[in-house]
C-alpha cells in the first residue's frame, strides 16, 4: 500500500518493531530487577524474593505496583520542571538506544521481509555513543534540581565518571573499527557471521581482547554499576542523585539504569560476540532445512542467552567486588585505560597495516 | 625502635608485582569464589513453612500445668513470683472449697496468677522454684499484640488446656516437654 509514495506497511512494521522493542526492553528490565535479588540473595547463600507468585516471579509487578502507588513528593525548593524533566530524559535516552541494535536477521512474513532492526543507520555505534553522553542529562539534571547537596554531588560525580569513561571507551572501539571498517551494527555482526566455525571465529573478541576488556569496564562506568556505582553509592552519599524522587520518578530512575543494563549488554553482545550470529551453526545451511524463519527467531534467541549471560555477569560482579574510591576512579579511567585503549589502537593499525602490505 | 616484648609481627611489605597491581587476577578469583556460593546449602529456611528444631533447653512462654485428672497443680505458694528477677509474677491465693476438688489438686489455690511477658526475661528460674511442676516454658514464642495490656497474661491464657475435654489441644500445648523430659 503506497500513498504519497510512503509505503505504508513500512510504517506499520516498524511502529510495530518499536513497540515491540519498547515492551521488551521493559519486561526485561522488570525481570532484570528480580534476577538481581535472586542472585545477590544466591552467591550470599540466602533464598532471595519467593513469596509473590511460583519462586517469587510476581514480585516485580508487585514493586512496580508499590511505586505507582506512593506518594509523589516534589521538594518545595526543587526547581519543578527540571525535576520532572530529569527522569524522563533518564528513560528516554536508555529507550532510545535499542534501535539501532540488530535484534536478528531479517524474517519473512506476509510476503515481506521484515528487518529485525528498527533502524539500519550507517553511523549505528556513534549514534549510541551520542545518545549515551545525552544519558548524564538525566543525571545531572535530577540531582541538580533536588536542591539536596548529597544529590548534587552525586550527579557531578556521575558526569564526570562517565564522561572520563566514555573517552577510553571510544578509543577502544576504534581499533574495533579499523578492523570492521563500518559504523553500522548490522554490517558489524554480518562480518563476524562470515567468520570460520559456523562464525565463531569471526567474533570480534577474539581478534580484540584488551579492547573487549576496556569496552566491558567502561560499560560498567557508564552503567554506574558496581564497582563503579560512585552516583549512588548508598553508605556515602544516602542515596545518590534520585535521593529526592519518590513514586513513579524513582521509579524511572532504577527502570532506566536496568534498561541501560540491558542494552550494553545486547551491545557488548553485537560488537564483540557476533550478535544473533549463533556459534558453531552456518545460518545459511541450516536456512535451507528449517526454513528463513525459524533460523531468524533462533539468531535473536541466540542474541538474548548472550545478553542474559552478560546481565548476570553485571551482578555477579556487583556481588563480588567493592566500590571503587573516587580518585582510584579516575585514575583507572584516565591514567590506565586511556592509554591502554590508545596501545590497543596502535597495534592493531601496525597489524593491518602490516597485513594489507 | 627496640621492641618491649619482642612478640611484635615484622610484615613484610613488598611492592605489588605486575600480577597483583593488574587487580584482574584477584577479582576472578574472587568471583570464582562468589559463584560456588551459588551451590551452597542456603543459610535461610522459608519460615513460616519450615521451622528450626528447639533445643531441648529452649525457655518460651510460661504454661500452668494441671495433672492427669485435669486438676491445677498450681497451690499459690508464691516460690515462683519470689524466684523471679524480673518481678514479672503476680498472684492471689484462695482456699479450695468442698465441691472445687475436681478443679484444684490440693487445698489452696492461684484465684489470680498473672504474667508480666513485657517484665518476664524468660530466665525459667519460676519453672525450677516450682515445688508442683506447676509452671513450665513452653516452646511458644514471639507474642504479638497491639497494646501493653495485652502482654500480660491472665491465669486463662496461661493454663494448659484440660487433658480430658481437650485431649488434642493438651498434646499441642505439651508439645515436645514429655520427650525432652525422657531424654534427660
Amino acid at each position: 500500500m503506497t500513498i504519497l509514495q510512503i509505503d505504508f506497511f513500512y510504517f506499520l512494521e516498524k511502529l510495530l518493531l518499536i513497540g515491540g522493542v519498547i515492551t521488551f526492553s521493559l519486561v526485561i528490565a522488570m525481570y532484570t530487577t528480580y534476577a538481581e535479588r535472586k542472585v545477590a540473595a544466591v552467591l550470599q547463600d540466602r533464598l532471595g524474593p519467593n513469596r509473590a507468585g511460583p519462586f517469587g516471579l510476581l514480585q516485580p509487578l508487585a514493586d512496580g505496583l508499590k511505586l505507582f502507588f506512593k506518594e509523589e513528593i516534589i521538594p518545595l525548593t526543587s526547581n519543578k520542571l527540571l525535576f520532572v524533566i530529569g527522569p524522563a530524559l533518564a528513560m528516554i535516552t536508555a529507550m532510545l538506544t535499542s534501535a539501532v541494535i540488530p535484534w536478528g536477521s531479517t524474517v519473512n512474513m506476509f510476503g515481506r521481509n521484515v528487518s529485525l532492526q528498527i533502524a539500519d543507520v550507517n553511523i549505528g555505534i556513534l549514534y549510541v555513543f551520542g545518545v549515551v553522553s545525552l544519558g548524564v542529562y538525566g543525571i545531572m539534571i535530577g540531582g541538580w534540581s533536588s536542591n539536596n547537596k548529597f544529590s548534587l554531588i552525586a550527579a557531578v560525580r556521575g558526569a564526570s565518571q562517565i564522561i572520563s569513561y566514555e573517552l577510553a571507551m571510544g578509543l577502544s572501539l576504534i581499533a574495533l573499527l579499523m578492523m570492521t571498517g563500518s559504523l553500522s551494527l548490522k554490517t558489524i555482526v554480518e562480518q563476524q557471521m562470515s567468520g570460520g566455525w559456523g562464525g565463531f571465529l569471526g567474533w570480534n573478541v577474539l581478534y580484540q581482547p584488551l579492547g573487549f576488556l576496556i569496552f566491558l569496564i567502561c560499560v560498567f562506568a557508564e552503567c554506574n554499576r558496581t564497582p563503579f556505582d560512585l552516583p549512588e553509592a548508598e553508605n556515602e552519599l544516602n542515596f545518590g542523585y534520585h535521593q529526592e524522587y519518590s513514586s513513579m520518578k524513582l521509579g524511572f530512575y532504577l527502570f532506566a539504569e536496568y534498561i541501560n543494563m540491558f542494552i550494553s549488554s545486547a551491545i557488548v553482545s553485537t560488537l564483540f560476540f557476533g550478535g544473533y550470529d549463533i556459534p558453531f551453526v552456518n545460518e545459511t545451511t541450516l536456512a535451507h532445512t528449517l526454513g528463513g524463519n525459524v533460523v531468524a527467531l533462533l539468531g535473536v534467541a541466540a542474541l538474548l542467552a548472550k545478553i542474559v549471560f552478560f546481565l548476570f555477569f553485571f551482578m555477579w560482579v556487583r556481588w563480588t567486588i567493592p566500590r571503587f574510591r573516587y580518585d582510584q576512579l579516575m585514575d583507572l579511567g584516565w591514567k590506565k585505560l586511556i592509554p591502554l585503549a590508545l596501545a590497543n589502537m596502535l597495534i592493531t593499525a601496525i597489524v593491518i597495516l602490516w597485513l594489507n602490505k | 625502635m627496640a621492641s618491649l616484648t619482642n612478640r611484635s609481627k615484622v610484615l613484610e611489605q613488598t611492592p605489588l608485582n605486575l600480577m597483583e597491581r593488574l587487580y584482574l587476577p584477584s577479582i576472578f578469583k574472587g568471583m570464582a569464589i562468589t559463584f560456588s556460593h551459588i551451590f551452597k546449602k542456603k543459610a535461610t529456611i522459608s519460615y513460616p513453612e519450615e521451622q528450626r528444631p528447639f533445643s531441648p533447653v529452649f525457655r518460651g512462654l510460661h504454661v500452668l500445668n494441671r495433672d492427669e485428672e485435669g486438676r491445677e497443680n498450681c497451690t499459690a505458694c508464691g516460690l515462683c513470683a519470689v524466684a523471679c528477677p524480673a518481678e514479672a509474677i503476680t498472684m492471689e491465693a484462695a482456699e479450695r472449697q468442698k465441691s472445687e476438688e475436681h478443679l484444684y489438686r490440693e487445698e489452696k489455690y492461684a484465684a489470680k496468677y498473672e504474667i508480666n511477658m513485657l517484665r518476664c526475661i524468660f530466665c525459667g528460674l519460676c519453672e525450677e522454684a516450682c515445688p508442683k511442676d506447676a509452671i513450665y516454658l513452653s516452646e511458644t514464642f514471639a507474642p504479638s499484640n497491639f497494646t501493653r495490656q495485652g502482654f500480660i497474661y491472665s491465669k486463662e491464657q496461661l493454663l494448659i488446656p484440660d487433658p480430658n475435654t481437650e485431649k488434642e489441644k493438651y498434646q499441642v500445648a505439651k508439645g515436645l516437654r514429655e520427650v525432652h523430659k525422657k531424654n534427660k
